[in-house]
């Protein structure tokens, strides 16, 4: 199943956010999506899974889903969006409970989530009682556990410290690499952006246009691998290069906001 | 390898000063037993004074007199035949007017047309003082009980409806839109996100309708009944019997306190996530 950005524009009232997006995720396919701040990245996201009407253009879908996908287009959320009153296991089968799946089916799936992502000793444990990266990790639990086919991830390690962004950031591309899942990424670390997509969307400062797409020219699997890490580090470099100065402008924006 | 700075303590004879901690107060904590201490200071000062002669009795009698008029009243039934008759009033009042505020703050929550209604009928009705309408609610319904209960539960309705609605709005939208993401049907996200989302809320407004269901059934008993807690102190008022006005007055306090046990104990129950 491809997803596709068919000519987005968004507007805020007066303020014009996105301008005239268009490309495509194809099936398997991590597409990350950097740009400056405020330039729109999240509102794409959302209008990309439904989350939000566009005021032109629309997001599409093409081809269908895998068979044993819940929920095609699954979001894991930057601030994790669990519920706090729930356990881990109650979070995970929470998007369960309105699907025509039997107990055990449920069970089965919410165990094999938790397994993958190495939460099965922390079924019974409440949101508040676990460390940022564990709650994001409840999170992504909870989107493996509809089967996705396309992950929609909002900076899911914006607001976790460097050492479980890294650890996270390995649980992110072993599970990319053996669930045939499609991914947009959205992110403001072009590290992350480099290391986990085949291609990355570049957008312009607000209204956000798309200014690049720059395809990885490795596996993910290479990526880690030494040699590897000159040709990201030059990647990442001239994607800096791209959004540098509107990166500055906006944040300049933002401090007189 | 990784160096490793000395610890370099100075030696004894030399003169140093300790930093001064700063960091003390401004904690909301409190001792255990502190507030049972207090109050059972007072009441020994007071049953002191009393017992010296120091307080006239007919303006102020000893906690021990007061005692002794609750346990006269216990053994005599008027006790019970007064708190039984408030009791009624206050538990089908505020069962009542909670019902209707729950559904009323719920709709407004969730719906903009009611919330576009709710709201305007709310801020213009709500700051009427519900015993304010006693008597019209007298002419309508009648002398029985139902005007009392209508008073009762109109007080506990029109807090409740805010402090619903107010929960409701309360509930972080981002757990809305994480239901929505997964399709999860308009009930589940309410039964599953929104009620336990506001339930703070709801159980913050339970504690304020106790009292205002308690004032409420006191002011209207006053006003128009033969049995009840509040025509008891009024009546003990008339005749100068201040130990059993004062009687009347703890034992409100006592079903106040109470309450807030059952409240702090729904608490414990149903919020023990947080």
């Amino acid at each position: 199943m491809d997803l596709i950005a068919n000519h987005i524009s968004h507007r805020f009232g007066d303020l014009a956010v996105l301008d005239d997006i268009s490309f495509t995720v194809s099936a398997g396919e991590v597409v990350a999506i950097v740009g400056p701040s405020g330039c729109g990245k999240s509102t794409l996201l959302s209008i990309l899974g439904g989350l939000l009407q566009p005021t032109s253009g629309a997001p599409e879908l093409r081809g269908a889903p895998p068979a044993d996908s819940l929920n095609p287009l699954t979001f894991v959320f930057q601030d994790f969006a669990l519920l706090p009153w729930a356990t881990v296991e109650e979070n995970v089968e929470f998007p369960l409970l309105h699907t025509q799946l039997s107990p055990a089916e449920r069970r089965a799936l919410v165990d094999d989530a938790l397994r993958r992502t190495g939460l099965s000793d922390f079924r019974k444990t409440y949101p508040k009682q676990l460390s940022g990266g564990m709650r994001q990790r409840v999170g992504i639990s909870r989107a493996l556990a509809v089967r996705p086919a396309i992950l929609l991830m909002d900076e899911p390690l914006s607001a976790l410290d460097s050492q479980t962004r890294e650890l996270l950031m390995e649980d992110f591309v072993r599970l990319l690499a053996d669930g045939g899942m499609g991914a947009v990424y959205v992110t403001h670390n072009l590290e992350e952006a480099a290391r986990l997509a085949d291609r990355i969307v570049v957008l312009s400062r607000r209204p956000g246009r798309i200014r690049e797409v720059v395809t990885v020219p490795m596996t993910r699997a290479a990526r880690g691998e030494t040699a590897a890490r000159e040709k990201l580090l030059a990647l990442q470099n001239q994607i800096w290069s791209l959004i540098r100065n509107e990166a500055i402008d906006a944040e300049r924006e933002v401090q007189h906001a | 390898m990784l160096d490793r700075a000395a610890t370099e303590i100075p030696a004894k004879d030399e003169a140093t000063r300790r930093v001064r901690f700063r960091g003390a107060g401004f904690v909301p904590a409190s001792s255990r037993f502190g507030g049972w201490i207090a109050l059972a200071l007072v009441i020994a000062v007071w049953q002191a004074a009393g017992s010296a002669g120091i307080v006239n009795p007919l303006f102020l009698p000893a906690p021990s007199a007061i005692a002794r008029a609750i346990y006269e009243l216990a053994i005599s039934g008027a006790l019970w035949q007064h708190l039984s008759a408030s009791l009624l009033r206050i538990g089908v009042g505020w069962l009542l007017g909670t019902a209707a505020g729950v559904a009323v703050g719920f709709a407004i929550g969730l719906s903009r047309l009611a919330r576009s209604v709710g709201i305007t009928f709310i801020s213009a009705l709500f700051p009427i003082p519900k015993i304010a309408l006693l008597p019209l609610l007298i002419l309508w319904l009648g002398i029985g009980e139902e005007p009392k209960i209508a008073t009762i539960a109109l007080g506990v309705f029109f807090s409740t409806a805010i402090s619903v609605y107010s929960g409701v709005d309360a509930v972080p939208r981002n757990l809305i839109r994480m239901a929505q993401s997964f399709n999860v049907p308009f009930a589940t996200i309410v039964r599953k996100v929104i009620w336990p989302g506001a339930l703070p809320s709801i159980l913050a407004g339970f504690r304020i309708t106790a009292s205002v269901a308690l004032l409420l059934v006191v002011s209207a008993e006053m006003i128009g009944a033969q049995y009840g807690i509040g025509a008891f102190v009024l009546q003990a008022g008339n005749l100068m019997q201040t130990d059993q006005l004062l009687a009347g007055v703890v034992i409100l306090s006592v079903f106040g306190l109470a309450v807030g046990k059952v409240i702090n104990l729904l608490e414990t129950k149903l919020l023990h996530w947080r």
